[in-house]
C-alpha cells in the first residue's frame, strides 16, 4: 500500500442516463483505502449502475472515475480494470458450473498470467495460493466437485474465493448474502471482515439486519445522488433516509 | 471411480492400438479403393477435431469450417496443378484463353509456400474474422450465421472466377497428375499419402488433447459456461476465442490439404454450406467435447454416407437429416458421450458395493458436460 494517502476510489460528478432516464445524477462518492463501506438505497437508486460504472460495464455520460489515485477507469476495458485490482461479485452467484472448485480458482488465479503460459503447467506459487484460498473459504473437501453441483451458499463462497485469490485492492460485492440461510450469512459476514483487513470493500446490501451487524460507514443513494453518509446509527436516524428508504420498511426502521 | 492413472494408461493403450490398426493393418488388408476412402474420412476427422475444440469446448458453433477446409485444399491443389503443368499453364487456363499465369498463382510453384498458405491462410482469415466478430461481442447463433454467410460468399466468389480458379469445375487431379514427381495414380503414392494422413491425424489429436487438457482448455470451458464472468475474472475473451478459432481453422486447412489428393478434386461445392453443416453433424453424432468423438463421428457418418449412397443415392440426405435430428433430440451427448453416461450408469448398477459417490460424480460429470454443450449450442 502506498504511503501517500489518497482515496482508493473517487467518483467525480458522474452522470449516466439510459434513454433519457437519469440513473446517476452528478454523483460524487469516494472510498478510502482499507475502508469497508456499505451502500444502501431504494430500488432504482443507482446502486448497481454505480458498480457497473466502476467495473467498466457501463460508461458514464459525463464525469470521472479515478482508481488508486491515478487510474482513469473510463479508459480501460472490463478485464483490464479487473487486472488493475477491482474485483466484483455479482448478485447471482456466478461460477463456472462445468469446472471443479479447484479449476474455478485456477482460472481466477491466472488473470495476470501471459496467455502463452496458460498452455503450460500451473506454477507452484499459484497452486499454493489456490490451496490457501480453499482453506480460507472452507471448501478443501469439495475441491474436486463440479461448481454447478454446490449448494447456493458454497457457490457464493467459491465466488468470494475467486475474487480473493486475485488480490484486488478494491472489492465490490453486490448483495453478498441474498438468499443465504442465517448460518451462511454469519459465515459470510466473518469472511467479509477478514477480507476488509487488507483491502477496501464496497458492499451493496438490502438486508438491513446484516448491514447493522457489520457496517461501519454507510452511504445512502437516492435518485442517482448521495442522500446521506455516515455511521449506521446516524443514517438510520436521518429523517430523509427514513422517508425515502426505511419508511417503506417500517419493521427495519423500528 | 476408475483411477485416473488407469484411465490414462487405457487411453494411451487405445491410442497405440488405433495407430497400429491404421498404420499397419489397414494398408495391408484394405483394397486400394477402401483405403482411399478411409484416408478421406481420416482427413475429415482432422477438420472435425478443430470444430470440436471451438464448439464442444468453447461453445462456438462455426458453420464455416468448410470454408477453411476448402481454402487449404485449394492452396495445395494450385501447387499440384502447377507441378503437372511445368512451365506451361494449367490446362483449364488455356480453355479460357489465358496466355500468362496470373500473378497470384506464381508463388504456388513452391510446395512449401503452398502448404504453408494452406494452413496459414485459414488461420489468418479466422483471426481477422474473429477479431471483427468477437470484439463486437457477436456470439451464439449470430456467430453461426456470420460464419455461414462468409462461407457462402467465398464459394460464390470462387464460382465467379472461371479464368483464375476454374469456377464451378474446381481443380481436379487427373491421370498425369504428380506429387513431388510421383504419379498420384500409383499405389505407392496413394499409400504414402494415406500414411501421412494417419500421422497428421494422430498429431492433430495429440495437439487438441494437449490444448483441451491445459489451463487454456479449462478457460475454453469457462468461456462456454459464462463468457461475461470470464471477462470479469480479468481475461479477454476475444483473445481466447481468436486463438482457438484460428487453431480450428488451421486444422481444417490441414484436413483440406490431405483430402485433396485422395478426394481427387476441390471445387466450390466442397467448401460450401452443405459440407460445413456436415462437419457439424460428424461432431454432434460422435459426441461434442470429447475429441475422440469427433474422430469417430467423422468416420461413422462418412462410412454410413458412402454405404447408403451405393445402395440408394437419393436416400442419403434424408438419412443425414434424420440422423442429425435424432441425435440432437435423443442423444445430445453423441456416441461417445452416451457411452460415457450409460456406461457409468450400468457400472453403478452392476457394482452396487463399489463406492457409489465416484460413479455418481462420473455420471454427473458426463451429464453436465453434455448439458453445457447443449446449452452452448443454443
Amino acid at each position: 500500500m502506498t504511503t501517500e494517502k489518497h482515496p482508493i476510489l473517487e467518483v467525480r460528478h458522474v452522470s449516466v442516463s439510459f434513454d433519457g432516464f437519469q440513473v446517476l445524477d452528478g454523483l460524487d462518492f469516494s472510498i478510502e483505502q482499507g475502508e469497508l463501506r456499505f451502500l444502501i438505497g431504494p430500488n432504482g437508486a443507482g446502486k448497481t449502475t454505480l458498480l457497473d460504472i466502476i467495473t467498466g460495464k457501463t460508461r458514464p455520460t459525463s464525469g470521472q472515475v479515478i482508481f488508486d489515485g491515478h487510474i482513469d477507469l473510463r479508459r480501460w476495458p472490463e478485464q483490464k480494470i479487473v487486472q488493475h485490482g477491482i474485483g466484483r461479485k455479482f448478485q447471482t452467484p456466478s461460477v463456472f458450473a462445468s469446472l471443479s472448485v479447484f479449476e474455478n480458482l485456477e482460472a481466477a488465479v491466472g488473470l495476470r498470467t501471459p496467455t502463452l503460459q496458460l498452455f503450460g503447467a500451473l506454477p507452484t506459487d499459484q497452486k499454493a495460493r489456490i490451496m490457501a484460498t480453499l482453506e480460507q473459504i472452507g471448501l478443501q473437501d469439495a475441491k474436486e466437485s463440479r461448481a454447478g453441483t454446490l449448494a447456493h451458499g458454497q457457490k457464493q463462497w467459491l465466488e468470494i474465493g475467486m475474487l480473493l485469490i486475485q488480490e484486488p485492492k478494491l472489492l465490490l460485492l453486490d448483495e453478498p448474502v441474498a438468499g443465504m440461510t442465517r448460518r451462511e450469512r454469519d459465515h459470510t459476514g466473518k469472511l467479509l471482515k477478514t477480507l476488509a483487513q487488507n483491502r477496501s470493500v464496497l458492499v451493496v446490501e438490502h438486508d438491513m439486519q446484516f448491514v447493522r451487524q457489520f457496517a461501519s460507514t454507510v452511504t445512502v443513494l437516492h435518485t442517482g445522488k448521495v442522500l446521506c453518509e455516515g455511521s449506521i446509527d446516524m443514517v438510520q436516524n436521518d429523517p430523509r433516509v427514513i422517508e425515502v428508504y426505511l419508511g417503506h420498511k417500517r419493521e427495519v426502521a423500528a | 471411480m476408475i483411477d485416473p492413472k488407469v484411465r490414462r494408461y487405457a487411453g494411451w493403450g487405445a491410442f497405440a492400438v488405433a495407430a497400429i490398426l491404421l498404420l499397419f493393418v489397414a494398408p495391408s488388408s484394405l483394397s486400394g479403393f477402401n483405403l482411399n476412402l478411409l484416408g478421406r474420412f481420416l482427413s475429415y476427422a482432422i477438420v472435425a477435431l478443430g470444430l470440436d475444440l471451438i464448439w464442444g469446448y468453447a461453445g462456438m458453433l462455426s458453420l464455416g469450417q468448410g470454408l477453411f477446409f476448402g481454402l487449404g485444399a485449394y492452396c495445395f491443389a494450385m501447387y499440384v496443378q502447377l507441378e503437372q503443368a511445368g512451365n506451361k499453364l494449367p490446362d483449364f487456363m488455356g480453355l479460357y484463353g489465358l496466355s500468362a499465369l496470373p500473378a497470384i498463382w506464381e508463388p504456388f510453384h513452391s510446395p512449401i509456400f503452398a502448404l504453408g498458405m494452406a494452413i496459414l491462410l485459414p488461420m489468418a482469415l479466422a483471426t481477422v474474422l474473429g477479431y471483427i466478430v468477437f470484439r463486437s461481442r457477436v456470439k451464439g447463433v449470430y456467430f453461426s450465421i456470420i460464419t455461414q454467410a462468409l462461407t457462402f460468399i467465398v464459394s460464390l466468389l470462387l464460382i465467379g472466377q472461371q479464368q483464375l480458379i476454374n469456377g464451378t469445375n474446381g481443380l481436379p487431379i487427373n491421370d498425369s497428375s504428380t506429387l513431388f514427381g510421383h504419379s498420384l495414380q500409383q499405389t505407392g503414392t496413394k499409400q504414402a499419402i494415406y500414411l501421412v494422413t494417419v500421422i497428421c491425424l494422430g498429431l492433430a489429436f495429440l495437439l487438441c488433447r494437449y490444448v483441451s487438457g491445459s489451463r487454456f482448455g479449462r478457460l475454453l470451458i469457462a468461456l462456454r459456461d459464462d463468457e461475461n464472468r470470464l471477462r470479469f475474472a480479468g481475461y479477454n475473451p476475444v483473445k481466447i476465442k481468436i486463438i482457438v478459432f484460428a487453431l480450428a481453422a488451421g486444422l481444417a486447412g490441414l484436413g483440406g490439404v490431405l483430402f485433396f489428393p485422395q478426394g481427387g478434386i476441390v471445387s466450390p461445392a466442397s467448401m460450401g454450406i452443405v459440407p460445413s453443416i456436415e462437419i457439424v453433424i460428424w461432431v454432434a453424432v460422435g459426441g461434442r467435447g470429447t475429441l475422440i468423438g469427433a474422430v469417430i463421428g467423422a468416420l461413422v457418418v462418412n462410412e454410413g454416407k458412402s454405404w447408403i449412397s451405393t445402395k440408394s443415392p437419393d436416400a442419403w440426405q434424408l438419412v443425414m437429416g434424420a440422423l442429425f435430428v435424432g441425435v440432437v433430440l435423443l442423444f445430445p451427448a453423441g456416441i461417445v458421450g452416451s457411452i460415457q453416461i450409460y456406461g457409468a450408469r450400468l457400472w453403478a448398477r452392476i457394482n452396487k458395493n463399489a463406492p457409489p459417490l465416484g460413479v455418481v460424480a462420473a455420471v454427473h460429470e458426463a451429464e453436465s458436460e453434455m448439458s453445457g454443450a447443449v446449452e452452448a449450442s443454443k
